[in-house]
Order: structure tokens, then C-alpha cells, then sequence
């Protein structure tokens, strides 16, 4: 009996408590429609206030990246206020400088839509969706690199540029009780909106790409939102150079297929590096468009060429192979993706050719 | 309730503002004590935080332990009880605090709900029902007790700002020489104690 009553009035209490702290919440919390104006006027969304501004534009579809889902742990998530509303909170600290705070730049899930509000985002936020997608393919590139096709369901088209990446949500596997979101370059043409494929070498200890790599089947679904990226193809350039290493491959493949495509009359020159033959990919496919193409010249370069290879191409780091093989810097752009070693000597390389800062695009995973 | 000690809750107010001072004679809540007295105006923000909590804990407390625990017999179960009233109290607090008072909110930051664990504010909870206190002796004793906490990391801030520029040997940087000024408080703190013929 005792027992009973013990349960029943704390229980009581908990119960009494827990719907004043909601009320509370119903009416402190309500801040009735405040506006949002995002990068002056061009697009307007009408959200309740109370919750952060990340949250209330992704209820309107407007994606603002963020791979910890509002947790202030990743800092992505930055957004520019065009007036100062509140303070900068300690929880953001972490992530912005100096600079970005006296610039306005909050992050979006730590500021609470309170009023009318104006802020700046990039442009391309407003193009970005979040996307239901099935996997139609999964490929073996490599020892450790997996070509993954993506049929796209809901929506069921992605208008991207060649070059740009979209965000993948992993999802619970084993003993991984984290869900996280990683940027996969889109390694597809972008004349077929339909489907994506994406490059994806294994990272050991990676969330996601162990996620991908280990856990993910033909038919299962995943979410992902994009494109996202400022790595694409610029105007102003008759010879084209590419510079990859391992998966950096991504992003440059469909840049020289939209190339292709388009019949534009440029010259192109990729330059492939990878280690010994097991790490080298799609090299029928590029000698097959180097064939065909008179425009397209492509040289993979092994750095670690095993006997056992046989290999008969360009050998050396990928900087060697392209200071041998490039000379004049004349009506050139070079387009770089791969790991930060080997971009920053890359750039390296480059610069002494004498291509300037402003005709190199890179980027860094 | 019946048998509270017939002590004027006046004078419970004045000693638990200075000669039983919760953190400068009982040292309760000295983690917030120590970390957010660096700056006059934050310290001086968290202290009228607590005071407005304690006064609010106390007095709810007090009706819940005396209308509802006492009379199901479940004195046992009193820690959680207030615990989980001072959880609920400081969340509204904290909602109405963003709402009504945004600059103070976001001054005080993480310390805001981080009062729930403040140990001062159980204590008194606790104290109230150890010196069986009646209603207004219950919320004269919250309040304070919430203004002399108030006072005291008002004081202590005060005296931290004027020393910011002083030299110190590195040892006694930060929060040790703050322990040493703590100490030298309480010292001054004892000073009243006998004004007062209670506890």
C-alpha cells in the first residue's frame, strides 16, 4: 500500500511539474511569426520564433550545412547578422575569429529566432535541398576505394555543377552510436540529374565512410543534402590542368565530362597521381576518352611503382610529373583536389611554373 | 509545522544574511563562487540569479514537503523530491530570464542552469526542514540566504576587479588567491557572529 502511494505521488509530482514546465514553454517560448530576410529580400520565410535559426529555415528546406545537427560541436553552420541581436554565447566562441565576430558571423543553431531577422547566407543554400536517395550500384574501385551509384527519389532530380559535393548522413551501425554527416564530391556528369555517384575511399576509423563502406547495401536508403561547393568550372582558360591523387578523382571527373559534353573548345591535361598500380582506377576509362578526344591528355604517374607492376607511364611524385610535363603558363587554370600534402605542393609546383593564385582552384579533404 | 521554533523571522533573515552567511560561514555553492566572480557585473547577475531561485525553491519546497511529503510519510524520498522542484523552477526561470531579461541571459550562460546543481540552494531546502521552520520564517531564511549569497560574490567581485592589475607570483594566480580572499571574508564574516541568537 505504502509502496503504492510512494509511486503515485511522486509520480504526481513529476507529472505536475513537467506540465507546468511545458506551459511555461507554450507561453514564454512563443514569440509569435517573426520574419527571416535572407541575403536582402531574395527569399523571405515566415517562422515561429523560439527555436534556432538552423532549425526554423530547415522546417522552409533551406539547408544550412552543419554534420553535428545543431549541437555547436562542428561550427559549420555559420551565418552573417546583418544587425547585432545578442551577444556572441560561449558556446560559439570556439568557432569563430575575431574577424567573423566583429563581421556579424553567428552560428545558425545557437541563435534563437526571437524577431524579424536579416541575414546573408551563400547563395547556394537557397539551391540546396535535402535529398532521399536509394543505392542502385556499389562498385570496388580499388583496394579501398568504392564507387557508390545513387538513384535519387525524393526529389527525384539534382541540378549540380561539375565539381560540387553533397553531404551524406551516416546512419547507427555496430558499435557507432553517432549519426554523422561527411562531404562526398560528386563523381558523375552532371547531365544526368537522376542519379549521383560518389568516390569514397575507406578512411580506417571514419564514421561515415565506414558506414558506406562496411555497412551499406544495393537497395538501402540514404539521406544527403547538397550540392554544396565553390570547386567548379570557371570561364576564362583554353588549357585546362587536373590534378588528383586517390579519391581527389571525384570532383575532376565529371569537370572533364561536362567539358567533353559541352564540344567547348579547351584543351585538358590530368594529371593522376597514386601510389603503385593497386591504387590506380578508372585507367581504361580515361585512355578510352584520351583516345577518342583529341583535346584530352591524361597521364597517371605512380610515385612507388613496384616491379611486379610493369608499369610503363609517368613515375615520380605528381608535382614532378607536372613540372616536366607543363612549361608555359600562358591562358592556363589549374583545378586540384586530394589531400592537403599534396595540394600545398601542388600549389608549389604551380606558382613556379608561374600559373598565378587566381587561376588555381583547390580543394583540400 | 506546529512545533517551529518561535524565533522572529526577521531576525532569521538578518543571520542568514550575515552570521550564518551560506557561502561565507556554511560554504555552500562555492563552485559558481569561485568561477564566475572574475567580473563585477556577471558575478553580481548570477548572485540575483540564485537569490530569486533560492526564494522561489525554498518557498515551494516548503509547501510541497509539508502538503505532500509529511503527510504521505515520505521524508525518506526528500532529496529527490526538491531536487526535481528546483530542476523544474530554475527551467521556468531560465525560459521567462530569455524571454524578459535576453542580455542578462546570455551573460549568465551556462551558469543558469547549472544553479540547479547549485549546492547552496538544496542546502537551504534542507536546512529549513532540519530547523523545522514554519512558512515565513521558511521564506525570510530563502531570501536571506539568496541575498547574502548575492552580497557575497558581489563583494568578492569587487575586490577581484580592483586586484585584476596587481602583480601575484604565479601560484596564486586565478583561483587560489581567490580561495585566500574567500578565507579572509569569512574571517570578517565570523566577526558578526553572537549578534544574532539563533543556530
Amino acid at each position: 500500500m505504502s509502496v503504492f502511494v510512494t509511486v503515485l505521488s511522486l509520480s504526481s509530482l513529476a507529472t505536475i511539474l513537467a506540465a507546468l514546465v511545458s506551459l511555461a514553454d507554450y507561453h514564454l517560448n512563443d514569440y509569435g511569426v517573426c520574419t527571416i530576410n535572407i541575403n536582402g529580400g531574395t527569399r523571405t520565410v515566415d517562422v515561429n520564433g523560439g527555436s534556432s535559426i538552423l532549425s526554423s529555415l530547415a522546417k522552409h528546406k533551406i539547408f544550412i550545412p552543419s554534420a553535428c545537427g545543431g549541437k555547436a560541436t562542428c561550427g559549420l553552420c555559420k551565418v552573417t547578422m546583418v544587425d547585432t541581436i545578442s551577444p556572441v554565447l560561449p558556446t560559439e566562441e570556439p568557432y569563430l575569429t575575431a574577424k567573423e565576430i566583429e563581421g556579424g558571423v553567428r552560428l545558425a543553431c545557437q541563435v534563437k529566432v526571437k524577431r524579424d531577422l536579416e541575414i546573408l547566407i551563400p547563395g547556394e543554400f537557397l539551391t540546396v535541398s535535402q535529398y532521399q536517395a536509394k543505392v542502385e550500384k556499389i562498385t570496388k574501385l580499388t583496394y579501398d576505394i568504392k564507387k557508390f551509384r545513387l538513384r535519387l527519389l525524393d526529389p527525384a532530380q539534382m541540378e549540380f555543377k561539375a565539381g560540387q559535393y553533397v553531404q551524406v548522413d551516416s546512419k547507427l551501425y555496430g558499435a557507432v552510436r553517432e549519426e554523422v554527416s561527411r562531404a562526398y564530391s560528386i563523381s558523375s556528369a552532371p547531365s544526368d540529374r537522376k542519379a549521383i555517384e560518389l568516390v569514397v575511399r575507406l578512411v580506417p576509423g571514419g564514421i561515415c565512410t565506414t558506414f558506406l563502406h562496411e555497412h551499406v547495401k544495393v537497395g538501402d536508403k540514404l539521406t544527403l543534402a547538397g550540392p554544396f561547393g565553390e570547386f567548379y568550372l570557371r570561364e576564362g582558360a583554353d588549357h585546362l590542368i587536373f590534378i588528383a591523387g586517390g579519391s581527389g578523382l571525384a570532383p575532376i571527373r565529371p569537370m572533364i565530362l561536362d567539358i567533353l559534353k559541352r564540344k567547348l573548345d579547351k584543351k585538358m591535361t590530368f594529371f593522376f597521381g597514386a601510389v603503385s598500380r593497386k591504387d590506380l582506377f578508372y585507367v581504361d576509362y580515361f585512355r578510352d576518352l584520351e583516345a577518342r578526344y583529341p583535346n584530352f591528355t591524361y597521364i597517371p604517374a605512380l610515385s612507388g611503382a613496384k616491379p611486379e607492376d610493369e608499369w610503363d607511364g609517368e613515375e615520380g611524385l605528381i608535382t614532378e610529373v607536372v613540372a616536366r610535363n607543363i612549361s608555359d603558363p600562358e591562358g592556363k587554370q589549374a583545378y586540384l583536389c586530394g589531400s592537403p600534402g599534396m595540394i600545398d605542393a601542388a600549389l608549389g609546383t604551380l606558382r613556379e611554373i608561374g600559373i598565378g593564385a587566381e587561376h588555381i582552384y583547390y580543394d583540400k579533404f | 509545522m506546529g512545533n517551529a521554533p518561535q524565533i522572529n523571522p526577521l531576525v532569521i533573515f538578518l543571520a542568514s544574511l550575515f552570521t550564518s552567511n551560506m557561502v561565507l560561514v556554511n560554504f555552500l555553492g562555492m563552485c559558481s563562487f569561485i568561477s564566475v566572480s572574475s567580473e563585477y557585473d556577471t558575478a553580481s547577475g548570477l548572485g540575483k540569479a540564485v537569490a530569486l531561485v533560492m526564494v522561489f525553491t525554498t518557498t515551494i519546497n516548503w509547501l510541497i514537503y509539508h502538503l505532500l511529503v509529511v503527510p504521505f510519510g515520505l521524508e525518506y524520498l526528500r532529496y529527490l523530491v526538491f531536487i526535481v522542484v528546483i530542476a523544474a523552477t530554475v527551467q521556468i526561470i531560465e525560459m521567462a530570464m530569455d524571454r524578459y531579461l535576453p542580455d542578462l541571459h546570455v551573460r549568465l550562460g551556462i551558469f543558469l542552469p547549472l544553479i540547479t546543481v547549485n549546492c547552496a540552494i538544496l542546502g537551504i531546502s534542507l536546512f529549513m526542514v532540519i530547523r523545522s521552520y514554519s512558512f515565513w520564517q521558511t521564506v525570510l531564511f530563502g531570501f536571506g540566504s539568496g541575498l547574502g549569497w548575492w552580497m557575497a560574490i558581489a563583494a568578492l567581485a569587487a575586490i577581484r576587479e580592483k586586484m585584476a592589475a596587481n602583480r601575484l607570483p604565479p601560484g596564486l594566480q586565478g583561483p587560489a588567491i581567490t580561495f585566500i580572499i574567500t578565507g579572509l571574508m569569512a574571517l570578517a564574516f565570523v566577526g558578526f557572529s553572537g549578534i544574532f541568537a539563533v543556530m
